[in-house]
């Protein structure tokens, strides 16, 4: 057995270590450790309950619009607040600008550069990666970020600007949209989707929505096996075998995506079972967190957020990383697209995970199948604004309370919990996406999501940062800052 | 061409999310035609693990050169000055240290956003990482590198502060840096560079005329002046965000919401709410940069008594309830 410690991962966000344990040409343990903390639960310690809106954002540069949102729920959580329509069509907006923008993100310039390596040189279609992905120069890259920069106008016209937006509040947005503006959204959105259709799927968003089996994405794929960049993604899953790449632990959360007005959520939420293929029903007090592997202080059991605490302790022994363990009933769950779409009922997804599992293949896809679906919502939440209704209610908060935020960022569930007395924030917790993901073992000493994706991942011959070790993290779309906060 | 490294610590990333909304129809070709050589950057280079550690022994070993240096993140020198709040993945070592190293190799050293430049956000609440900025520690020099830093340029570190950076701020810098064009007397008594903060935020403002009027918002969404109560500190803060709009038509007090003043040291702080006015007498303890009290005070009340009612109606509304009359004057 030989051990590597890997790192600095880039193309992540924010700073990620792995230490692999590797026999005969696999890794056979890994241990992830998320290198930075920050201290945000105890910095908001003591502030004003509505200056969280301020400093939470700030946790993140990439889903600082998803922590926004989670905590503005959190707040009309602990004031009964309701927004009005036109503020659930505005906060939605914004939330999918963000989210789409960091799939789109993540696709481009985090994950398919990988493909470029010389190692793949070999490879019938390493020109085209390189024609493509290189970071520098690649058509696509290059592309992609241009349409990003324009998917991201609509941001400054929602939200005065992004990422730290503080229009997002409890009561709706301060950003009210007028009809000429509305025009000029919708004209923005079908830029984006004529991007996505051009040259991501060469083919339109709802035709690729309309896939139901796995078999019609591999008739659709043989078409045009390069047309596009998801059908050269394909090419590369049959050949690398990025079907059975990173397998995830099969459990799959969701809390439920885009509030609707009436209640319910465009992208319903849930616990999906790979196994069985049954969805059940969320209980959120049954998420706890296990610091036991964490440089924090950590209590005799795991914790429910509600009464969780964050103390470093860094000289604690058998800690690895900053980050806790989230578990939902004692159970090690991923979250991202993929649960999403499965908790939701996205025909093709649940049909490539009922044969694959959660793997790098599934996970890429998932996040552009997602693409496709969430731009029509977002045509169809445009057309239902109503110019002359409010956009925002204001919000009064009392000085005792509680209160639970939870949301979908890009990368999957992300819950706020947050305890108000004497009008002060006296605890506010937070678990985000790759706290889950990425957490380490908890007392039991079970591994988390991509501990246990990792083990089997083969290494080549003087390699000491494994290229499918790469692949499987980058699948995860990790986003370290929002992880340890 | 200009070698520039760039480096993350205890922020969160969103300078380099703001910097790739440049406004460019091709980023990379942007930066590298305006004479920047990206050494390495978290996300936007090909090199991980060990390819990335070798280059930063590169520039120590002095077999490659380095033009900038930008830091984007607060410096975490806890605990206990030890900087173990942030070890380098794969190095073992604190990322305050491979700072320090790097910029005495630097010709020009760039703090990223207020977290680098300050300590930002990260420097909230009682500071449980000791986080400070590159040369500043709030508005007191020092900071990690130390009052008398210098560059081997001899300019001190350059403080592209905001809570995140326009992304313009930044390019613009780095192109005049890579023009040599960019000298001393273009920072500011804070070292920031002084054509983003020689403006105010005021400047350029849409709420301009609710602003004259002291036509006051009153709860979010209000399209009135947000200085009187909903704690907009535009008139004192700089930076040029209403003339240089963020991602295509924005900012902040276009948005709907107060300019809480991210480009200036201790931000994070204010004493107050963020989104109310703190006031004494019922008059805002900030007063607009450069204006006496008592003049303040006078106008104020002139202009309130003289408010149009077209102007006092929308102020306290999400659209225009009151639109400006259509009058035969030709304008005279």
């Amino acid at each position: 057995m030989s051990r590597l410690l890997v790192g600095p991962f880039n193309r992540v966000e924010g700073d990620l270590e792995v230490q692999l344990d590797i026999t005969d040409g696999r890794v056979s343990s890994a241990q992830v450790n998320a290198t930075m903390y920050r201290g945000f639960e105890q910095i908001l310690q003591d502030k004003a309950p509505h200056d969280a809106l301020v400093y939470v954002p700030r946790i993140c540069g990439i889903c600082s619009v998803s922590q926004s949102v989670a905590s503005a729920r959190a707040l009309a959580d602990l004031g009964g607040i309701t927004m009005p329509p036109n503020g659930q069509h505005a906060t939605n907006l914004i939330l999918a600008t963000e989210n789409l923008a960091d799939h789109l993100t993540h696709f481009y310039l985090f994950f398919m550069p990988d493909f470029a390596r010389p190692v793949y040189a070999g490879h019938p279609w390493h020109a085209e990666a390189l024609r493509r992905f290189a970071p520098d120069h690649g058509e696509q890259v290059r592309a992609a970020t241009a349409a990003r920069q324009r998917w991201l106008t609509l941001l400054g016209t929602l939200g005065g600007k992004w990422p730290h937006t503080q229009s997002v509040e409890p009561g709706g947005s301060t950003r009210a949209i007028d009809p000429a503006e509305r025009v000029r959204l919708l004209a923005k959105v079908r830029e984006f989707r004529s991007f996505l259709e051009r040259q991501l799927f060469a083919a339109p968003l709802e035709a690729v929505a309309a896939l139901e089996t796995e078999a019609a994405l591999w008739d659709w794929h043989a078409q045009a096996p390069l047309g596009g960049d998801l059908r050269f993604f394909l090419t590369l899953v049959r050949d690398l075998q990025l079907d059975a790449l990173g397998p995830g632990p099969g459990r799959y959360l969701s809390y439920g995506a885009y509030a609707q007005s009436g209640g319910g959520w465009a992208l319903p939420g849930g616990v999906w079972r790979a196994q069985t293929g049954a969805l059940e029903a969320l209980n959120p007090n049954a998420i706890t967190e296990d610091a036991t592997h964490a440089w924090l202080a950590h209590a005799r059991e795991p914790l429910h957020p509600l009464h969780g605490i964050t103390r470093p302790e860094p000289d604690k022994t058998g800690a690895y990383t900053w980050n806790k363990a989230p578990r939902l009933g004692g159970e090690v769950v991923e979250t991202g697209a993929i649960a999403r779409q499965l908790t939701s009922g996205m025909p093709l997804v649940r049909d490539v995970v009922a044969r694959h599992g959660g793997t790098v293949y599934t996970r890429v896809l998932a996040r552009l199948i997602e693409l496709a679906r969430v731009v029509p919502l977002m045509e169809t939440w445009l057309q239902a604004i109503r110019p002359t209704e409010a956009f925002c209610v204001p919000s009064t908060l009392p000085d005792e309370g509680s209160g639970v935020g939870l949301s979908e960022a890009a990368r999957g569930s992300l819950g706020h919990w947050l305890v108000v007395r004497r009008g002060r924030i006296a605890n506010y917790q937070i678990v985000a996406p790759t706290s889950w993901n990425f957490s380490p073992r908890d007392a039991t000493g079970t591994p988390g999501a991509l501990e246990q994706a990792l083990v089997g991942a083969p290494v080549r011959d003087g390699e000491k940062t494994p290229t499918a070790v790469q692949h499987i993290v980058r699948s995860f779309d990790p986003c370290m800052v929002c992880t340890v906060h | 061409m200009m070698n520039l490294l760039w480096l993350q610590s205890g922020g969160c990333g969103g300078c380099s999310m703001s910097l790739l909304c440049a406004d460019t129809t091709d980023f990379q070709g942007h930066l590298r035609d305006g004479g920047v050589n990206l050494l390495w950057h978290p996300s936007l280079s090909m090199a991980s693990g060990e390819e990335v550690i070798a280059l930063l022994q590169s520039v120590l070993d002095g077999s490659t050169r380095l033009d900038a240096l930008c830091i984007e993140g607060s410096l975490l020198r806890g605990p206990n000055g030890t900087g173990r709040f942030h070890m380098l993945a794969g190095t073992g070592l604190p990322m305050i240290h491979w700072v320090r190293e790097l910029a005495a190799k630097a010709k020009h050293v760039l703090a990223v956003g207020s977290c680098a430049a300050w300590g930002g956000i990260t420097a909230g609440g009682d500071n449980p990482t000791d986080a400070c900025g590159l040369q500043f520690e709030d508005d007191r020099i020092g900071g990690l590198l130390g009052a008398d830093f210098r560059s081997t340029s001899g300019l001190p570190v350059i403080n592209i502060a905001g809570c995140p950076t326009h992304p313009s701020w930044v390019t613009d810098t780095l192109m005049a840096l890579a023009a040599d064009t960019f000298k001393a007397d273009d920072l500011d008594p804070l070292n920031r560079p002084r054509f983003y903060a020689d403006q105010l935020v005021h400047h350029g403002c849409t709420r301009n005329e609710y602003y004259e009027f002291k036509a006051s918002a009153e709860k979010p969404s209000d399209l009135g002046c947000m200085m009187e109560h909903m704690g907009c500190k535009g008139t004192q803060v700089h930076a040029d965000c209403n003339i240089r709009l963020w991602n295509g038509e924005g900012s902040c007090t276009r948005g709907g919401y107060a300019c809480i003043a991210c480009t200036e040291p201790g931000f994070q702080e204010p004493g107050h709410p963020f989104h109310q006015t703190p006031k004494v007498a019922g008059i805002p303890i900030g007063l607009p940069t450069d204006m006496p009290k008592a003049w303040f005070v006078a106008l104020a009340s002139l202009s309130k008594s003289a408010t149009p009612r077209r102007v006092k109606h929308n102020a306290v509304a999400d659209h225009l309830v009151v639109k400006p009359a259509v009058r035969k004057t030709r304008l005279k």
